[in-house]
């Protein structure tokens, strides 16, 4: 026995090391993504270009928008008028507009100013995110003159105005690249699992090489076994990249430990793999695996696991498919292992399930792996 | 075990399948009875679909069979696969090798999963080695080999645990004579030497000719078992040899005489066309067969075993060939060859083509007349396959002159094509559309429309007897309607040059003379045919054939005029197999000289 697995498992890594869109897969594909979604692909604002229209040009205007020059995430532009204002929003050069109008001062004084704003809303987290950054830097005008009034009063401004300190507990610093690469690994590991074991047991299948291989004295858990083992290796290794990324790249945190991220994932990448063996054993052809592999496996990973979409604001059918899903009870370990700890109730229970499904589907994929061509 | 008892006994085995697309039962095997002996070669022939794979299937435990019981080397099958497993070697259509890995770490792979214990490794893998000539390559990729090595690979590690049972699934098919040739010394040489049980399903029968038994299936069922002389003198006393009289052409005189209902078969063969025919008397033919004849001498030959086997499948079959082939037999002998040499519609000359530093066609010259047909034949990975596309426009020459149907293939590639048909190896039609819609969307592509498309689909239609089959969809046709299908689709727009790649590759003996009628009639209304093909009969119905080997032409000439460049044995030109071995072996013989020098 232990000599077939070997002998399989032997062939399966030279057959690996050989096929170069393996190792793309593998190795170059979890640096790529890490980079594209660690670099490119974050959801936090910077510098966003906001075109402002100074129609009135008395010094109170100019106070109103000194606070967009000073925030990190605002980059206005003076523009001359409010058509070249909105030809820049039609070309999307700019991603709001905020209009000084002309009466700004005599109404300012009269206690009603108004200010326009004007949101490309066809990116509406985008937009709202803007729109919030502005309404900041436009309230500080409000502080400040209310400031210089106390201080012009001399110190009877007791009972000025009430500001709201916010805190965002678990990414203090609401860095999206913290909560992209918990969701990032769950991704990698999908992908590796069961997109690539899919598709190299369906290519055994289509090439005939599984109907010699099965008149031996081999047994159909060997062959499973030994397609098991490297990939298992392989998918690990993608982990490894991202963890590694993770602390040299983009400095996430790792407040929970080390050891319980491993065993999750181990039990997680157990999961894919036995799903990629069931796909490529119910197709047993490359291109239909592949596809199949895509949209149960490595599609709900990325859309129902909670890792893009907050699966809280779903409806109550899409919501209760996601928290079936493998994938979502090891995002919501990771999430919680990197950013806040370890909560030991949610560690058991996540780690529990996911050792359940590994087992589960295992089986499965064994008792549907038969030595027939029937 | 008794060792008398048979290395394989089938009782009433039956097996179906349901078919996919229709939900209906297909029945696959019914009632299949036969034993294979220990020690001897046992051949498993029959036409497409006969059943031959899915028995291999069944005997290998990969399937489990309906009805009967199938006992092999005394186990029954469907209750212990594993343990049959354990014991045979089994070698699937596509060899089952894995391309990416080396020889060796093929060979080590098999080795390993049987538990060939590595002492006796050594000398068993020399043994291998010397046996498939594969010793200088093996670290070479499987995926590397030509198609020739990689079925002695798959043999070899079949081989490699020393089954007692060896069951093969048509291990020759799209695999060069050359090759079959060295596959089957090594088959004989292990019955011989080690008393290896094997049991081959083949489409040739001259590889069933050199069995102990043979087993005929037809339809699922067992048509016949016997010795090759058993099955031969099925066809004692009608086998019959006519040579035509001048004026008239080997070709047509087949023609005639395959198109006369008594007629069981018609070749043409070395010059004469051989006949298997019931009613013949010859030294008193009737008159009916006087005319078909037209003053041919006809002579009484011993029968091949293929007679043997066209006899009985006639049996059953009657008069169901569907030859739809109008017109042409009727035409007055000589009609055409009395008439001026016919132009030239291909001329090549020094054409070389080049991949890297690799020479794939070196220095090519040959021309075809029109209504020609002509054969390009050679070992896989001769050049074949470049000439062909070559022609056809899809792969530029790297220097040379190639014209095409008047035009020159360097600046003229799109009007060359206007004027070709193409049927390539593979079915290259789509599945989920109808007979008719294929041949609408290929008019159209050919740029017919309208009235005139109709009347070219209706034409070709008529001709391959698709007509009732026009709202069949393709992928539902049986294996010979598909043929049809894609030579009708390769001639709606009335090319002058038909190109055939490997048309007849794994094809049966009835599909294959039904396809050649075809191409016969084709040609004597006009129409040049450049065809390749691995079965060395089927040059016979060449007007002219070309051997490659290594990119090099070897041989121009008739089949008559290949023959006798072969040299004489006992006294009479060789057969066009023996024939096209002995020039190609000759060739690398030289080859290997001048290395050495």
């Amino acid at each position: 026995m232990m000599r077939r697995v070997l002998a399989l498992t032997r062939k399966e890594v030279h057959q690996l090391l050989r096929d170069r869109s393996n190792l793309m897969l593998g190795g170059v594909l979890p640096i790529i993504l890490i980079l594209i979604f660690g670099y490119g692909l974050s959801f936090d604002v910077r510098d966003a270009p906001v075109a402002v229209v100074m129609e009135d040009a008395s010094p109170l205007a100019h106070e109103a928008i000194a606070g967009l020059t000073l925030s990190r995430y605002l980059a206005p532009m003076i523009v001359r008028d409010m058509p070249s204002a909105e030809a820049l929003l039609h070309a999307r050069e700019v991603d709001a507009i905020l209009r000084v109008p002309a009466d700004f001062s005599r109404r300012y004084a009269g206690g009603d100013a108004q200010l326009q704003v004007i949101l490309h809303g066809v990116d509406v987290a985008r937009a709202r995110t803007i729109d919030s950054y502005l309404r900041a830097a436009v309230g500080q005008m409000a502080l400040r003159e209310a400031d210089r009034a106390g201080a012009l009063r001399g110190g009877a401004a007791a009972g000025g105005p009430v500001s709201i300190e916010q805190r965002m507990w678990f990414n203090a610093a609401n860095t999206s690249t913290w909560f992209l690469v918990p969701g990032l690994i769950v991704l990698i590991t999908t992908l590796v699992g069961a997109f690539l074991t899919a598709l190299v047991m369906a290519r055994e299948w289509e090439r005939g090489t599984l109907e010699a291989l099965f008149v031996t004295p081999v047994r159909p858990i060997e062959i499973l076994v030994a397609k098991l083992l490297p990939y298992f290796a392989v998918a690990m290794l993608g982990l490894v990249l991202c963890l590694l990324a993770a602390r040299g790249l983009f400095h996430v945190p790792i407040r929970g430990s080390l050891e319980v991220i491993l065993l999750a994932s181990v039990c997680y990448v157990f999961v894919s793999l036995a799903i990629g063996l069931l796909i490529s054993a119910a197709t047993k052809n490359q291109f239909l695996a592949s596809q199949i592999a895509l949209v149960v496996s490595f599609m709900p990973a990325l859309m129902l696991s909670g890792f893009l979409f907050d699966l809280r604001n779903m409806p109550a059918a899409v919501s209760a498919l996601g928290h079936v899903l493998p994938a979502t009870h090891y995002l919501e370990l990771l999430k919680s292992l990197f950013l806040a700890g370890n909560v030991w109730p949610m560690i058991l229970r996540d780690t529990a399930i996911l050792l359940l499904y590994a087992l589960l589907l295992l089986a499965l994929a064994r008792s549907r792996t038969r030595k027939r061509l029937e | 075990m008794n060792a008398q008892a048979p290395a394989l006994a089938a009782r009433g085995v039956g097996k179906r399948f349901v078919d996919r697309q229709t939900r209906a039962a297909v029945v696959a095997l019914d009632a299949v009875s036969f034993e294979a002996a220990h020690g001897e070669l046992t051949a498993l022939v029959g036409p497409d679909g006969a059943g031959k794979t899915t028995f291999l299937r069944l005997a290998a435990g990969l399937m489990g069979a309906e009805a009967g019981t199938l006992q092999v080397l005394g186990i029954d099958v469907a209750r212990d696969p594993q343990a049959v497993q354990n014991r045979i070697g089994y070698m699937p259509q596509r060899f089952g090798l894995y391309e990416d890995l080396t020889v060796q770490e093929n060979l080590d792979l098999y080795a390993d999963l049987h538990g060939v214990p590595a002492a006796t490794r050594r000398d068993r893998y020399a043994r291998l080695m010397e046996m498939s000539a594969l010793g200088p390559f093996t670290a070479r990729l499987a995926g590397k080999l030509s198609g020739g090595m990689k079925q002695k690979l798959g043999l070899a590690c079949t081989l490699v645990a020393e089954p007692e049972l060896l069951l093969l699934d048509e291990p020759t098919v799209g695999v060069d004579p050359l090759s079959r040739h060295e596959l089957w010394e090594i088959l004989l040489g292990l019955v011989a030497e080690r008393r290896t049980t094997v049991l081959v399903s083949t489409a040739y029968l001259d590889e069933a000719a050199r069995c102990a038994q043979v087993v005929l299936l037809h339809q699922g069922r067992v048509l016949r078992q016997g010795t090759p002389q058993d099955i031969r003198s099925e066809a004692e006393g009608l086998s019959f040899t006519a040579v035509p009289a001048t004026g008239d052409s080997v070709r047509r005189l087949q023609a005639r005489l395959f198109d006369d209902p008594p007629t069981i078969d018609a070749v043409p063969r070395g010059g004469a066309v051989h006949l298997v025919r019931r009613d013949v008397r010859p030294d008193n033919p009737d008159a009916a067969l006087q005319a078909v004849l037209a003053g041919a001498r006809i002579e009484a030959v011993a029968p091949s075993l293929e007679d043997g086997f066209m006899v009985l499948l006639d049996a059953v079959v009657g008069g169901e060939r569907t030859t739809a082939a109008p017109g042409v037999a009727d035409l007055p002998a000589g009609s055409v060859s009395a008439a001026a040499e016919p132009p030239t519609v291909i001329e090549v000359r020094d054409v070389v083509r080049r991949f890297g530093d690799f020479t794939a066609v070196d220095r090519t010259t040959f021309s075809v007349r029109r209504g020609e047909i002509f054969g390009l034949l050679g070992p896989n990975g001769a050049g074949k396959t470049t000439t062909f596309r070559m022609l056809c426009g899809l792969l530029p020459a790297s220097s040379g002159f190639l014209r095409v149907a008047g035009h020159d293939l360097r600046h003229a590639r799109a009007q060359a094509r206007g004027k070709i048909g193409y049927v390539s190896q593979k079915f290259a039609l789509y599945a989920s559309l109808t007979v008719d819609e294929n041949l609408d969307f290929f008019g159209g592509a050919y740029g017919l429309r309208g009235t005139r498309l109709r009347m070219r689909r209706e034409a070709v239609t008529t001709r391959f007897g698709l007509g009732e089959r026009g709202a069949t969809r393709a992928g539902e046709l049986p294996g010979g309607y598909r043929q049809r299908l894609a030579m009708a689709a390769a001639l709606l727009h009335e090319p002058e040059i038909l190109f055939l790649d490997e048309p007849t590759s794994g094809a049966d003996p009835p599909a294959r003379r039904e396809f050649w009628r075809h191409i016969t009639t084709l040609a004597e209304s006009g129409t040049t045919i450049v065809v390749t093909t691995h079965f060395m009969e089927e040059a016979e119905y060449c007007d002219r054939v070309l051997i490659q080997e290594a990119g090099r032409v070897l041989a121009v000439g008739t089949p008559l005029e290949i023959r006798r460049q072969a040299g004489e044995r006992d006294g009479r030109p060789p057969d066009m197999e023996q024939a096209f071995t002995a020039i190609v072996a000759q060739a690398r013989a030289a080859a290997g000289d001048r290395v050495a020098a």
